[in-house]
Protein backbone atom coordinates (compact mmCIF):
# COMPACT_ATOMS: atom_id res chain seq x y z
CA UNK A 1 0.00 0.00 0.00
CA UNK A 2 1.39 3.35 -0.96
CA UNK A 3 2.08 6.03 1.60
CA UNK A 4 -0.29 8.37 -0.16
CA UNK A 5 -3.18 5.98 0.28
CA UNK A 6 -2.27 5.29 3.90
CA UNK A 7 -2.22 8.99 4.58
CA UNK A 8 -5.59 9.40 2.96
CA UNK A 9 -7.10 6.59 5.06
CA UNK A 10 -5.88 8.21 8.26
CA UNK A 11 -6.65 11.82 7.38
CA UNK A 12 -9.94 11.66 5.51
CA UNK A 13 -12.05 10.82 8.62
CA UNK A 14 -10.74 13.93 10.36
CA UNK A 15 -12.32 16.56 8.14
CA UNK A 16 -13.71 15.07 4.92
CA UNK A 17 -15.56 12.10 6.35
CA UNK A 18 -15.74 12.79 10.06
CA UNK A 19 -17.65 10.16 12.03
CA UNK A 20 -19.36 12.73 14.28
CA UNK A 21 -20.12 15.65 12.03
CA UNK A 22 -20.69 13.92 8.70
CA UNK A 23 -21.88 10.45 9.66
CA UNK A 24 -23.38 11.77 12.93
CA UNK A 25 -22.29 8.74 14.95
CA UNK A 26 -21.03 8.54 18.51
CA UNK A 27 -23.01 11.57 19.64
CA UNK A 28 -23.94 10.14 23.04
CA UNK A 29 -20.44 10.04 24.43
CA UNK A 30 -19.59 13.32 22.69
CA UNK A 31 -22.26 14.98 24.84
CA UNK A 32 -21.35 13.19 28.01
CA UNK A 33 -17.61 13.48 28.40
CA UNK A 34 -16.85 16.92 26.98
CA UNK A 35 -17.59 19.15 29.96
CA UNK A 36 -13.93 18.83 30.93
CA UNK A 37 -10.97 18.60 28.59
CA UNK A 38 -9.17 16.05 30.73
CA UNK A 39 -11.94 13.46 30.62
CA UNK A 40 -12.46 14.15 26.92
CA UNK A 41 -8.78 13.44 26.20
CA UNK A 42 -8.85 10.16 28.11
CA UNK A 43 -12.01 9.15 26.27
CA UNK A 44 -10.35 10.04 22.93
CA UNK A 45 -7.35 7.85 23.67
CA UNK A 46 -9.61 5.01 24.78
CA UNK A 47 -11.89 5.16 21.77
CA UNK A 48 -9.05 5.58 19.27
CA UNK A 49 -7.28 2.54 20.68
CA UNK A 50 -10.41 0.42 20.65
CA UNK A 51 -11.36 1.43 17.10
CA UNK A 52 -7.87 0.91 15.70
CA UNK A 53 -7.17 -2.39 17.45
CA UNK A 54 -10.60 -3.91 16.93
CA UNK A 55 -10.29 -3.10 13.21
CA UNK A 56 -6.83 -4.68 13.20
CA UNK A 57 -7.85 -7.86 15.00
CA UNK A 58 -11.12 -8.33 13.19
CA UNK A 59 -9.46 -7.78 9.85
CA UNK A 60 -6.83 -10.40 10.73
CA UNK A 61 -9.46 -13.08 11.29
CA UNK A 62 -12.01 -11.80 8.76
CA UNK A 63 -11.43 -14.68 6.32
CA UNK A 64 -12.22 -17.29 8.95
CA UNK A 65 -15.35 -15.80 10.46
CA UNK A 66 -18.60 -17.05 8.90
CA UNK A 67 -20.93 -14.20 8.08
CA UNK A 68 -23.64 -15.72 10.29
CA UNK A 69 -21.64 -15.02 13.46
CA UNK A 70 -19.70 -11.97 12.34
CA UNK A 71 -21.54 -9.40 14.46
CA UNK A 72 -21.14 -11.36 17.66
CA UNK A 73 -17.48 -12.00 16.80
CA UNK A 74 -17.00 -8.24 16.36
CA UNK A 75 -18.76 -7.55 19.63
CA UNK A 76 -16.56 -10.04 21.46
CA UNK A 77 -13.39 -8.40 20.18
CA UNK A 78 -14.66 -4.90 20.94
CA UNK A 79 -15.83 -5.88 24.41
CA UNK A 80 -12.49 -7.51 25.20
CA UNK A 81 -10.60 -4.40 24.15
CA UNK A 82 -12.92 -2.13 26.10
CA UNK A 83 -12.44 -4.21 29.25
CA UNK A 84 -8.68 -4.01 28.75
CA UNK A 85 -8.86 -0.22 28.38
CA UNK A 86 -11.14 0.10 31.40
CA UNK A 87 -8.98 -2.09 33.61
CA UNK A 88 -5.81 -0.28 32.56
CA UNK A 89 -7.42 3.10 33.27
CA UNK A 90 -8.47 1.98 36.74
CA UNK A 91 -4.93 0.88 37.43
CA UNK A 92 -2.99 3.87 36.14
CA UNK A 93 -5.40 6.80 36.39
CA UNK A 94 -7.89 5.83 39.08
CA UNK A 95 -9.06 9.32 39.92
CA UNK A 96 -9.74 10.22 36.28
CA UNK A 97 -11.35 6.85 35.58
CA UNK A 98 -14.13 7.39 38.14
CA UNK A 99 -16.22 9.91 36.18
CA UNK A 100 -15.47 8.06 32.93
CA UNK A 101 -16.03 4.44 33.80
CA UNK A 102 -19.60 4.20 32.56
CA UNK A 103 -18.74 5.89 29.26
CA UNK A 104 -15.65 3.76 28.73
CA UNK A 105 -17.89 0.72 29.19
CA UNK A 106 -20.28 2.14 26.62
CA UNK A 107 -17.54 2.27 23.96
CA UNK A 108 -18.70 -1.31 23.33
CA UNK A 109 -21.88 0.03 21.82
CA UNK A 110 -20.30 3.08 20.21
CA UNK A 111 -21.57 3.23 16.65
CA UNK A 112 -18.23 4.38 15.31
CA UNK A 113 -16.45 1.21 16.39
CA UNK A 114 -19.07 -1.14 14.98
CA UNK A 115 -19.50 1.06 11.94
CA UNK A 116 -15.83 0.84 10.97
CA UNK A 117 -15.73 -2.91 11.53
CA UNK A 118 -18.69 -3.46 9.26
CA UNK A 119 -17.77 -0.83 6.70
CA UNK A 120 -14.03 -1.32 6.44
CA UNK A 121 -12.32 -4.06 8.43
CA UNK A 122 -14.62 -6.77 7.10
CA UNK A 123 -13.26 -6.38 3.58
CA UNK A 124 -9.76 -4.92 3.93
CA UNK A 125 -6.38 -6.26 5.04
CA UNK A 126 -5.18 -5.65 8.62
CA UNK A 127 -2.83 -2.70 8.09
CA UNK A 128 -5.25 -0.43 6.18
CA UNK A 129 -7.96 -1.47 8.66
CA UNK A 130 -5.78 -0.41 11.54
CA UNK A 131 -5.15 2.95 9.85
CA UNK A 132 -8.84 3.39 9.15
CA UNK A 133 -9.66 2.77 12.81
CA UNK A 134 -6.93 5.14 13.86
CA UNK A 135 -8.20 7.84 11.49
CA UNK A 136 -11.79 7.52 12.67
CA UNK A 137 -10.66 7.58 16.27
CA UNK A 138 -8.73 10.76 15.53
CA UNK A 139 -11.73 12.26 13.74
CA UNK A 140 -13.86 11.59 16.81
CA UNK A 141 -11.09 12.97 19.03
CA UNK A 142 -10.81 16.17 17.00
CA UNK A 143 -14.48 17.01 17.54
CA UNK A 144 -14.39 16.00 21.22
CA UNK A 145 -11.39 18.22 21.83
CA UNK A 146 -13.02 21.19 20.10
CA UNK A 147 -16.19 20.73 22.17
CA UNK A 148 -14.33 20.17 25.42
CA UNK A 149 -12.11 23.23 24.95
CA UNK A 150 -15.13 25.47 24.32
CA UNK A 151 -17.21 23.93 27.11
CA UNK A 152 -14.54 23.91 29.79
CA UNK A 153 -13.11 27.31 28.89
CA UNK A 154 -16.40 29.21 28.73
CA UNK A 155 -18.30 27.00 31.17
CA UNK A 156 -15.87 27.02 34.04
CA UNK A 157 -13.11 29.41 32.93
CA UNK A 158 -10.49 26.68 33.00
CA UNK A 159 -8.55 24.39 30.70
CA UNK A 160 -7.32 21.07 32.05
CA UNK A 161 -8.23 22.41 35.49
CA UNK A 162 -5.95 25.46 35.13
CA UNK A 163 -7.71 28.78 35.47
CA UNK A 164 -7.65 30.79 32.23
CA UNK A 165 -10.53 33.21 32.71
CA UNK A 166 -10.72 34.39 36.34
CA UNK A 167 -14.26 33.77 37.57
CA UNK A 168 -16.42 36.57 38.96
CA UNK A 169 -17.34 34.37 41.93
CA UNK A 170 -13.67 34.21 42.87
CA UNK A 171 -12.80 37.84 42.40
CA UNK A 172 -12.20 37.83 38.62
CA UNK A 173 -14.27 39.29 35.82
CA UNK A 174 -15.63 36.30 33.92
CA UNK A 175 -19.19 35.16 34.55
CA UNK A 176 -19.27 31.54 33.36
CA UNK A 177 -21.99 30.21 31.11
CA UNK A 178 -23.53 27.37 33.11
CA UNK A 179 -25.40 26.00 30.10
CA UNK A 180 -22.10 24.97 28.54
CA UNK A 181 -21.54 22.53 31.38
CA UNK A 182 -24.80 20.72 30.70
CA UNK A 183 -25.00 18.02 28.03
CA UNK A 184 -27.46 19.86 25.72
CA UNK A 185 -24.88 22.55 25.02
CA UNK A 186 -22.80 19.96 23.18
CA UNK A 187 -25.74 19.53 20.78
CA UNK A 188 -25.71 23.23 19.94
CA UNK A 189 -21.95 23.19 19.57
CA UNK A 190 -21.94 20.11 17.34
CA UNK A 191 -24.59 21.83 15.20
CA UNK A 192 -22.41 24.93 14.91
CA UNK A 193 -19.35 22.83 14.05
CA UNK A 194 -21.31 21.00 11.36
CA UNK A 195 -22.46 24.35 9.95
CA UNK A 196 -18.91 25.70 9.95
CA UNK A 197 -17.40 22.60 8.33
CA UNK A 198 -20.10 22.41 5.66
CA UNK A 199 -19.59 26.06 4.81
CA UNK A 200 -15.89 25.33 4.41
CA UNK A 201 -16.50 22.08 2.50
CA UNK A 202 -19.83 22.51 0.65
CA UNK A 203 -19.59 18.99 -0.84
CA UNK A 204 -20.59 17.63 2.60
CA UNK A 205 -23.98 19.32 2.39
CA UNK A 206 -26.65 16.65 2.00
CA UNK A 207 -29.35 16.91 -0.61
CA UNK A 208 -32.70 17.62 0.99
CA UNK A 209 -34.95 14.55 1.37
CA UNK A 210 -37.99 16.54 0.40
CA UNK A 211 -38.57 19.77 -1.36
CA UNK A 212 -41.92 21.37 -0.71
CA UNK A 213 -42.63 22.45 -4.25
CA UNK A 214 -45.30 21.45 -6.67
CA UNK A 215 -44.44 19.32 -9.68
CA UNK A 216 -40.97 18.18 -8.69
CA UNK A 217 -40.66 14.60 -9.85
CA UNK A 218 -37.26 14.04 -8.22
CA UNK A 219 -38.41 15.60 -4.94
CA UNK A 220 -38.42 12.42 -2.87
CA UNK A 221 -35.15 10.90 -3.93
CA UNK A 222 -33.66 8.57 -1.37
CA UNK A 223 -30.04 8.43 -0.40
CA UNK B 1 -16.02 -20.38 1.18
CA UNK B 2 -18.19 -23.41 1.60
CA UNK B 3 -16.19 -24.65 4.59
CA UNK B 4 -16.13 -21.20 6.14
CA UNK B 5 -19.89 -20.92 6.24
CA UNK B 6 -20.70 -24.33 7.71
CA UNK B 7 -22.37 -24.54 11.10
CA UNK B 8 -19.45 -26.47 12.53
CA UNK B 9 -17.04 -23.75 11.48
CA UNK B 10 -19.28 -21.09 13.02
CA UNK B 11 -19.13 -22.91 16.33
CA UNK B 12 -15.38 -23.48 16.12
CA UNK B 13 -14.62 -19.85 15.26
CA UNK B 14 -16.95 -18.56 17.98
CA UNK B 15 -15.50 -20.97 20.52
CA UNK B 16 -11.87 -20.19 19.77
CA UNK B 17 -12.53 -16.45 19.69
CA UNK B 18 -14.35 -16.51 23.02
CA UNK B 19 -11.61 -18.61 24.57
CA UNK B 20 -8.83 -16.29 23.40
CA UNK B 21 -10.75 -13.17 24.46
CA UNK B 22 -11.65 -14.53 27.88
CA UNK B 23 -8.03 -15.50 28.38
CA UNK B 24 -6.94 -11.94 27.58
CA UNK B 25 -9.51 -10.42 29.93
CA UNK B 26 -8.59 -12.81 32.72
CA UNK B 27 -4.89 -12.16 32.40
CA UNK B 28 -5.46 -8.40 32.37
CA UNK B 29 -7.81 -8.51 35.35
CA UNK B 30 -5.48 -10.63 37.45
CA UNK B 31 -2.30 -8.83 36.44
CA UNK B 32 -3.75 -5.38 37.03
CA UNK B 33 -5.64 -6.11 40.24
CA UNK B 34 -2.80 -5.32 42.68
CA UNK B 35 -2.08 -2.04 40.88
CA UNK B 36 -5.77 -1.14 40.85
CA UNK B 37 -6.19 -1.85 44.53
CA UNK B 38 -3.14 0.21 45.34
CA UNK B 39 -4.47 3.13 43.27
CA UNK B 40 -7.86 2.84 44.90
CA UNK B 41 -6.37 2.86 48.38
CA UNK B 42 -4.12 5.77 47.47
CA UNK B 43 -7.12 7.67 46.18
CA UNK B 44 -9.07 7.11 49.38
CA UNK B 45 -6.11 8.10 51.52
CA UNK B 46 -5.53 11.18 49.39
CA UNK B 47 -9.12 12.23 50.06
CA UNK B 48 -8.78 11.64 53.78
CA UNK B 49 -5.62 13.75 53.84
CA UNK B 50 -7.35 16.46 51.82
CA UNK B 51 -10.12 16.91 54.34
CA UNK B 52 -7.62 17.83 57.05
CA UNK B 53 -5.56 19.96 54.61
CA UNK B 54 -2.57 17.65 54.80
CA UNK B 55 -2.49 16.72 51.13
CA UNK B 56 0.01 18.20 48.70
CA UNK B 57 0.37 16.99 45.11
CA UNK B 58 3.33 14.68 44.68
CA UNK B 59 3.65 13.84 48.36
CA UNK B 60 4.30 10.35 49.65
CA UNK B 61 0.81 9.28 50.65
CA UNK B 62 1.85 6.17 52.58
CA UNK B 63 4.26 8.22 54.66
CA UNK B 64 1.73 10.97 55.42
CA UNK B 65 -0.98 8.47 56.23
CA UNK B 66 1.08 6.97 59.07
CA UNK B 67 -0.17 9.84 61.24
CA UNK B 68 -3.74 8.75 60.71
CA UNK B 69 -5.23 5.76 62.53
CA UNK B 70 -8.39 4.12 61.24
CA UNK B 71 -10.80 2.97 63.95
CA UNK B 72 -14.15 1.22 63.78
CA UNK B 73 -16.93 2.85 65.77
CA UNK B 74 -20.25 1.35 66.79
CA UNK B 75 -22.74 4.04 65.78
CA UNK B 76 -25.40 3.31 68.43
CA UNK B 77 -23.05 3.56 71.39
CA UNK B 78 -20.28 5.66 69.91
CA UNK B 79 -17.72 3.23 71.29
CA UNK B 80 -14.59 2.25 69.41
CA UNK B 81 -14.69 -1.48 68.80
CA UNK B 82 -11.47 -3.43 68.39
CA UNK B 83 -12.83 -6.71 67.05
CA UNK B 84 -13.64 -5.31 63.60
CA UNK B 85 -10.60 -4.78 61.41
CA UNK B 86 -10.73 -1.29 59.84
CA UNK B 87 -8.44 -2.42 57.02
CA UNK B 88 -10.99 -4.88 55.66
CA UNK B 89 -14.29 -3.45 56.92
CA UNK B 90 -16.33 -1.63 54.28
CA UNK B 91 -19.19 0.22 55.92
CA UNK B 92 -21.06 0.94 52.69
CA UNK B 93 -21.36 -2.72 51.71
CA UNK B 94 -21.93 -3.74 55.34
CA UNK B 95 -24.84 -1.28 55.55
CA UNK B 96 -26.79 -3.37 53.04
CA UNK B 97 -25.91 -6.67 54.69
CA UNK B 98 -28.14 -7.59 57.66
CA UNK B 99 -25.60 -10.26 58.65
CA UNK B 100 -23.12 -7.48 59.36
CA UNK B 101 -25.67 -5.43 61.27
CA UNK B 102 -26.82 -3.26 58.37
CA UNK B 103 -30.35 -1.88 58.68
CA UNK B 104 -32.80 -0.13 56.44
CA UNK B 105 -33.56 3.44 57.45
CA UNK B 106 -37.30 3.80 57.42
CA UNK B 107 -39.43 6.67 56.18
CA UNK B 108 -38.79 10.12 57.56
CA UNK B 109 -35.73 8.98 59.52
CA UNK B 110 -33.91 8.71 56.22
CA UNK B 111 -32.99 12.38 56.06
CA UNK B 112 -29.95 11.88 53.87
CA UNK B 113 -31.83 9.46 51.53
CA UNK B 114 -29.25 6.73 51.81
CA UNK B 115 -31.68 3.87 52.62
CA UNK B 116 -29.22 1.82 54.66
CA UNK B 117 -27.29 2.41 57.86
CA UNK B 118 -24.33 0.33 58.93
CA UNK B 119 -23.87 -0.84 62.51
CA UNK B 120 -20.24 0.17 62.48
CA UNK B 121 -18.48 3.00 60.71
CA UNK B 122 -14.82 3.51 59.97
CA UNK B 123 -13.45 6.79 61.32
CA UNK B 124 -9.94 8.13 60.98
CA UNK B 125 -8.19 9.59 64.00
CA UNK B 126 -5.42 12.11 64.09
CA UNK B 127 -3.61 12.29 67.43
CA UNK B 128 -1.64 14.97 69.23
CA UNK B 129 1.93 14.21 70.28
CA UNK B 130 0.72 13.27 73.77
CA UNK B 131 -1.65 10.66 72.37
CA UNK B 132 -4.91 12.57 72.84
CA UNK B 133 -7.19 12.82 69.80
CA UNK B 134 -6.76 16.02 67.78
CA UNK B 135 -9.07 15.57 64.82
CA UNK B 136 -11.48 12.88 63.79
CA UNK B 137 -12.42 12.27 60.16
CA UNK B 138 -15.92 10.91 59.71
CA UNK B 139 -17.29 9.26 56.56
CA UNK B 140 -20.54 10.87 55.38
CA UNK B 141 -22.86 10.22 52.48
CA UNK B 142 -26.18 11.49 51.25
CA UNK B 143 -28.23 12.04 48.13
CA UNK B 144 -27.81 15.29 46.21
CA UNK B 145 -29.50 16.00 42.89
CA UNK B 146 -28.28 13.18 40.65
CA UNK B 147 -26.25 10.97 42.87
CA UNK B 148 -25.21 9.97 46.32
CA UNK B 149 -22.32 12.10 47.49
CA UNK B 150 -19.61 10.29 49.42
CA UNK B 151 -17.14 12.23 51.47
CA UNK B 152 -15.49 12.95 54.75
CA UNK B 153 -16.18 15.54 57.40
CA UNK B 154 -13.36 16.31 59.80
CA UNK B 155 -14.21 17.51 63.31
CA UNK B 156 -11.92 18.66 66.10
CA UNK B 157 -11.63 16.64 69.29
CA UNK B 158 -14.17 18.92 71.01
CA UNK B 159 -16.70 17.05 68.89
CA UNK B 160 -18.14 20.29 67.53
CA UNK B 161 -15.71 22.40 65.51
CA UNK B 162 -15.47 21.54 61.81
CA UNK B 163 -11.99 21.24 60.30
CA UNK B 164 -13.04 20.55 56.74
CA UNK B 165 -15.22 18.65 54.31
CA UNK B 166 -14.35 16.82 51.13
CA UNK B 167 -16.38 14.71 48.72
CA UNK B 168 -14.55 12.02 46.83
CA UNK B 169 -17.39 10.60 44.82
CA UNK B 170 -20.47 12.23 43.32
CA UNK B 171 -22.08 12.94 39.94
CA UNK B 172 -23.51 16.37 40.56
CA UNK B 173 -23.71 18.83 37.65
CA UNK B 174 -20.23 20.13 36.86
CA UNK B 175 -19.98 23.85 37.59
CA UNK B 176 -23.15 23.92 39.69
CA UNK B 177 -23.58 21.12 42.23
CA UNK B 178 -20.15 19.90 41.22
CA UNK B 179 -18.79 22.99 42.96
CA UNK B 180 -18.82 20.94 46.17
CA UNK B 181 -15.26 20.23 45.02
CA UNK B 182 -14.38 23.93 44.86
CA UNK B 183 -11.55 24.60 47.34
CA UNK B 184 -12.85 28.10 48.07
CA UNK B 185 -16.22 26.74 49.06
CA UNK B 186 -14.74 23.94 51.14
CA UNK B 187 -12.70 26.53 52.99
CA UNK B 188 -15.92 28.12 54.26
CA UNK B 189 -16.50 25.08 56.47
CA UNK B 190 -13.40 25.47 58.55
CA UNK B 191 -14.19 26.62 62.11
CA UNK B 192 -17.97 26.17 61.83
CA UNK B 193 -19.77 24.55 64.76
CA UNK B 194 -21.95 21.49 64.26
CA UNK B 195 -24.15 21.70 67.39
CA UNK B 196 -25.97 24.59 69.00
CA UNK B 197 -26.20 25.10 72.75
CA UNK B 198 -29.06 22.61 73.08
CA UNK B 199 -26.93 19.96 71.40
CA UNK B 200 -29.04 19.94 68.25
CA UNK B 201 -27.43 19.78 64.83
CA UNK B 202 -27.44 23.40 63.68
CA UNK B 203 -24.87 23.33 60.88
CA UNK B 204 -26.49 23.87 57.49
CA UNK B 205 -26.17 25.56 54.14
CA UNK B 206 -28.01 28.84 53.64
CA UNK B 207 -28.77 30.85 50.53
CA UNK B 208 -27.58 34.37 49.96
CA UNK B 209 -24.29 34.32 51.79
CA UNK B 210 -23.43 34.33 55.47
CA UNK B 211 -22.96 37.55 57.39
CA UNK B 212 -19.98 36.85 59.64
CA UNK B 213 -21.41 39.28 62.23
CA UNK B 214 -24.70 37.39 62.59
CA UNK B 215 -25.04 35.57 65.91
CA UNK B 216 -25.47 32.12 64.38
CA UNK B 217 -22.95 32.57 61.55
CA UNK B 218 -20.90 29.78 63.05
CA UNK B 219 -23.64 27.32 62.11
CA UNK B 220 -24.12 28.53 58.55
CA UNK B 221 -22.23 27.87 55.36
CA UNK B 222 -23.01 29.69 52.11
CA UNK B 223 -24.98 27.39 49.79
CA UNK B 224 -23.78 26.60 46.28
CA UNK B 225 -25.04 29.08 43.69
CA UNK B 226 -27.43 27.46 41.22
CA UNK B 227 -27.44 24.16 43.05
CA UNK B 228 -30.33 24.20 45.51
CA UNK B 229 -30.86 20.45 45.52
CA UNK B 230 -27.19 19.59 45.93
CA UNK B 231 -26.96 22.16 48.75
CA UNK B 232 -30.03 20.66 50.43
CA UNK B 233 -28.45 17.25 50.04
CA UNK B 234 -25.28 18.41 51.75
CA UNK B 235 -27.30 20.02 54.58
CA UNK B 236 -29.29 16.81 54.98
CA UNK B 237 -26.29 14.54 55.05
CA UNK B 238 -24.68 16.71 57.72
CA UNK B 239 -27.94 16.68 59.69
CA UNK B 240 -28.21 12.90 59.44
CA UNK B 241 -24.63 11.92 60.14
CA UNK B 242 -24.24 14.36 63.03
CA UNK B 243 -27.51 13.19 64.64
CA UNK B 244 -28.16 10.44 67.20
CA UNK B 245 -28.41 7.98 64.32
CA UNK B 246 -25.02 9.06 63.05
CA UNK B 247 -21.90 10.06 64.91
CA UNK B 248 -23.37 12.08 67.76
CA UNK B 249 -22.81 9.38 70.40
CA UNK B 250 -19.22 9.03 69.25
CA UNK B 251 -18.64 12.79 69.17
CA UNK B 252 -20.15 13.16 72.66
CA UNK B 253 -17.73 10.59 74.00
CA UNK B 254 -14.90 12.38 72.28
CA UNK B 255 -16.00 15.73 73.74
CA UNK B 256 -16.23 14.28 77.25
CA UNK B 257 -12.78 12.81 76.90
CA UNK B 258 -11.51 16.11 75.53
CA UNK B 259 -13.03 18.12 78.38
CA UNK B 260 -11.58 15.59 80.85
CA UNK B 261 -8.14 15.88 79.31
CA UNK B 262 -8.31 19.67 79.41
CA UNK B 263 -9.42 19.72 83.04
CA UNK B 264 -6.88 17.19 84.26
CA UNK B 265 -3.54 18.58 85.36
CA UNK B 266 -0.96 18.00 82.69
CA UNK B 267 1.30 15.08 83.43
Amino acid sequence: MSDVKAKKIVLSPIADNNPIILQVLGICSALAVTSKLETALIMCVGLTMVTALSNLFYSTIRNYVPSSVRIIAQMTIVATLVILVDQTLKAVAYEQSKPLSVFVGLIITNCIVMGRLEAFAISNPPWPSFLDGLGNGLGYSAILIVLAVIRELFGSGKLLGVEILPLATEGGWYVPNGLLLLPPSAFFLIGLVIWAVRTWKPEQVEKPDFRIQAGQAHGAEAH
Amino acid sequence: MAIKDTKANALIVAGVLCFVCSLLVTVAAIALRPVQQASKLDDKRKNILRVVNMYEPGMNIDEAFKQITPKVVELDTGAIVEDVDPATYDQYSAAKDPAQGGQMILGSADIAKIKYRPKYATVYMLYNDDGTPRTVILPVNGYGLWSTLYGFLAVESDGNTVVGINFYQHSETPGLGGEVDNPNWKQLWSGKKVYDEQGEVALRLVKGGVDPQAPDAEHKVDALAGATLTSDGVSNLVRYWMSEDGFKPFLERLATQHAGAAAAPSA
